[in-house]
């Protein structure tokens, strides 16, 4: 196809107004609040991280035009709306507490004994309004006051930590930190361990695929290609 | 209503052809191509074959090799300080073990040296960013381990050759394979959730060029799982972590031993001398870099910092001119342009379809061929939908999932890529998704022997330099296979972290010098390589040009 064909196929760049920090800036139509932050000439260290939504660097917090509501999202998944007035957080405060997942039980007693605070939530529900990942935030706090330490992992599988309810909180809660315990102690202590691989690494430390894996490796090219070409592949 | 709501109505004929050979594509199994067709293929659509892509090295180890050039503007570039402006008589940290890089490979690292007992406080990890920015959050497909009943460490390791082009170190591809079922029994025990079934067995999928399904996923946020899972027990043991500081060139002895690095504290600008009887090198590839133009997966900061640096103390690279371009890159909406689609995607059943809704490869080839086939497709044969900014792409039909394994599984398997769409009107459920190759991955790097030790050019380790994780080379050969980089940074972290405990044993640094930069220096004007180009560059670089066209610097 000819280039001419290709322009004649796009649109014309309209602008929209933001204000970053309370200034002013025109800047394309389109753009993600982080592309837009970078066309306007921010050169990011804080606030910026894997740009594709999972990492939780980019937290940022705006309104809009004629809006009373204070918003918040990912700079790199929030697309640029007119009138928008935003400010990034570089960081959340928020101290993870040190434990031994070896001496843990999984039970909600013991989560709640390393986050105490858990017990103020007062179930406002601003922690899942305010997830940008719409994860229930405040429905796997309950359920960790109920001791459904399995529940709660599940529902909260999804969390980048990008700390916004955290943020938000009036029980000062720290949910990432509360989950990422949850999750690991469903992980280690609940779900039940693979026999496949057990059975497996049984084999392998027992010399199983020694005397092959020896011939494959000085076996050189012809040995490989005779092998890859002729592979039987699973459906 | 409008009928594909997510699209513009230019799409809506050509998704209209999708919809209408889906019935019939669903039977349809799209033939396997020959070796010899696949050559033809890459040579002729695959951009790593376009010769203007690269250059010969002028300077160092791989003097005389090519790499892409972009590759070569960094390793062909002054350093990033004046030496006689460094004072390395004040030591800020004194450690036995540096590790550089704060993603997967970093964090494993630091834990595998802290079993092997170097305490906690005798390690620092240094990373750019926040500890786990990195690719290995980004990794969404899953993790390769031959567990099941039907596989094996030798068919594994089988397919990582003939995927790699037979152009891997097999003793580096046998340590991979062997190490997979070790690997994956830690993280059963550190709590990694990954999908599994009601006995407790893995839910394993097929990845492209893999010929049994040995893919270990945690929904399609595998990467971050096992990130998030790493850095928890990083913190748990208080093993210190320095945010914000990068290296910006490696420290020696007058021993000839690498003894630790200079840091930049990105926020003051200040630097920082770390003294190290072990340095691990774990900072990643170079997706930022753009190769040839190409949007990218990668994170912020992909930069290649570790691989300038290595070179610049003498190691050799391997592969360095093999590149992987990721099949599957979002081409549309403009706000996700390059971000990655997974192979899950494809794993579970979604087919490639042009404009006219057919198939043209099968979907799990290996990625350079699948990549050159939709390449060939939107440009030598004009089969490719094309978007409002111009860029080209091929339909990946993610509705077929919904059909074969039933509704909810995209909701359920594919979380984040559902979620991704969404947040642009996308429904992946019912419409398929616009793609496009996207730079993904650097398959070659600093060539490493099983120990993790970084190689010089006659193959002998290079004293107190350990690296592991993309940064590295040898084990992908020319095209690393899905699921096998989230393999390699815990098997290779895990290897430096080893044999950095032991290497410390028995190692004492002896006077720090600079000296390996001015000898850089001198080389440069030697091989006459005019240039203002420095290096390690740290970041990209993003600003709008109407703002750099008029930036001065003041001073403040």
């Amino acid at each position: 196809m000819a280039e001419e064909q290709v322009a004649a196929k796009q649109p014309k760049m309209k602008t929209v107004t933001i204000y970053v920090m309370g200034k002013k800036y025109e800047v394309p139509e389109g753009l993600t609040i982080l592309k837009a932050l970078e066309y306007v000439g921010y050169r990011l260290i804080r606030g910026v991280g894997c740009r594709a939504g999972f990492c939780g660097a980019c937290t940022t917090v705006y309104r809009l035009k004629d809006d009373y509501k204070l918003y918040t999202g990912l700079a790199c998944q929030t697309t640029i709306k007119d009138g928008m007035y935003l400010v990034m957080i570089p960081f959340v405060p928020a101290k993870k507490p040190i434990y031994d997942i070896e001496k843990l039980r999984p039970e909600g007693s013991v989560v709640i004994s390393i986050f105490p605070e858990l017990t103020r939530c007062v179930s406002c529900n601003t922690c899942t309004k305010s997830c940008p990942q719409e994860i229930q935030v405040m429905d796997a706090v309950q359920e960790i006051l109920r001791g459904n330490i399995e529940k709660a992992a599940h529902m909260t599988f999804d969390c980048i930590a990008c700390g916004i309810c955290s943020m938000r909180c009036p029980a000062e809660i720290v949910h990432y930190h509360v989950f990422q315990l949850v999750r690991r102690l469903y992980g280690k202590y609940i779900a039940k361990k693979s026999k496949h691989l057990e059975e497996k690494l049984k084999a392998l430390e027992a010399g199983a695929f020694k005397e092959e894996l020896d011939k494959l490796v000085t076996g050189g090219p012809e040995l490989w290609k005779k092998l890859y070409e002729s592979r039987e592949i699973e459906k | 209503m409008e009928k594909y709501p997510g699209y513009p109505e230019e799409f809506w004929e050509s998704i209209e052809k999708v919809e209408e050979t889906r019935d019939r594509r669903l039977k349809e199994v799209y033939r396997r191509i020959s070796p010899e067709e696949k050559e033809e293929l890459l040579k002729k659509w695959h951009p790593d074959y376009r010769p203007e892509g690269k250059r010969k090295l002028r300077i160092g180890p791989n003097k005389g090799d090519p790499v892409p050039n972009e590759v070569a503007d960094l390793l062909e570039a002054h350093a990033l300080i004046n030496p006689d402006e460094i004072s390395l008589n004040q030591i800020d940290y004194d450690v036995d073990i540096l590790i550089i890089g704060g993603g997967g490979a970093g964090a494993a690292a630091a834990l595998w040296a802290n079993y092997s007992g170097v305490p906690a406080d005798r390690i620092l990890l240094a990373t750019k960013l926040r500890f786990g920015d990195a690719n290995t959050k980004m990794a969404q497909g899953g993790i390769q381990a031959a567990d099941r009943p039907n596989d094996s460490p030798v068919l594994h390791f089988i397919d990582v050759m003939g995927g790699g082009h037979y152009a891997n170190k097999p003793e580096l591809v046998r340590a991979l394979v062997e190490d997979a079922l070790r690997i994956i029994k830690w993280h059963e025990e550190l709590g990694i959730m990954y999908d599994k079934d009601e006995e407790g067995n893995f839910i394993e999928l097929s990845g492209g060029g893999t010929c049994r399904k040995r893919l270990h996923a945690a929904k399609d946020y595998t990467g971050l799982e096992i990130m998030r899972v790493l850095m928890d027990e990083v913190l748990n043991r208080e093993i210190p972590i320095l945010e914000f500081s990068p290296a910006v060139e490696l420290l020696m002895d007058d021993r000839g031993q690498v003894a630790g690095a200079v840091l930049v504290n990105l926020e003051t600008k200040e630097y920082l001398i770390v003294r190290a009887k072990a340095t691990i090198l774990a900072t990643g590839g170079f997706g930022r870099l753009h190769i040839q133009g190409f949007p990218t997966t990668n994170h912020y900061g992909a930069t290649m910092d570790g691989v300038v640096m290595a070179y610049r103390v003498g190691a050799h690279l391997v592969n360095m001119d093999s590149v992987q371009y990721h099949p599957t890159g979002a081409a549309y909406p403009e706000q996700i342009v390059g971000q990655l689609v997974t192979e899950k995607v494809r794993g579970l059943g979604a087919q490639l379809v042009n404009a006219e809704g057919e198939q043209f490869i099968y979907p799990l080839e290996p990625r350079d061929v699948v990549a050159a086939a939709i390449i060939r497709e939107c440009y030598g044969r004009n089969k490719g939908v094309i978007t409002p900014t111009g860029m080209r792409g091929v339909w990946l039909d993610s509705p077929m999932i919904e059909i074969i394994h039933g509704e909810g599984t995209i909701k359920r398997y594919l979380a984040a890529m559902y979620r991704q769409f969404m947040r642009f009107g996308i429904d992946m459920t019912k419409e398929p998704v616009l793609v496009f190759p996207t730079l993904h991955y650097m398959n070659g790097g600093v060539e490493i022997n099983v120990y993790a030790q970084a190689l010089d050019a006659g193959g002998k380790p290079i004293p107190g330099l350990f690296a592991a994780g993309e940064v590295s080379g040898g084990v992908h050969g020319k095209n690393r296979l899905m699921g096998n980089s989230l393999l390699e940074i815990n098997v290779f972290g895990r290897r430096a972290g080893i044999y950095a405990a032991k290497h410390i044993k028995h190692a004492s640094v002896g006077k720090l010098t600079l000296d390996h930069v001015r000898k850089w220096e001198e080389l440069l004007k030697k091989e006459k390589i005019e240039t203002d180009r420095k290096a390690p560059i740290l970041l990209p670089d993003y600003r709008g040009s109407r703002v750099l066209s008029r930036a001065i610097n003041i001073g403040i």
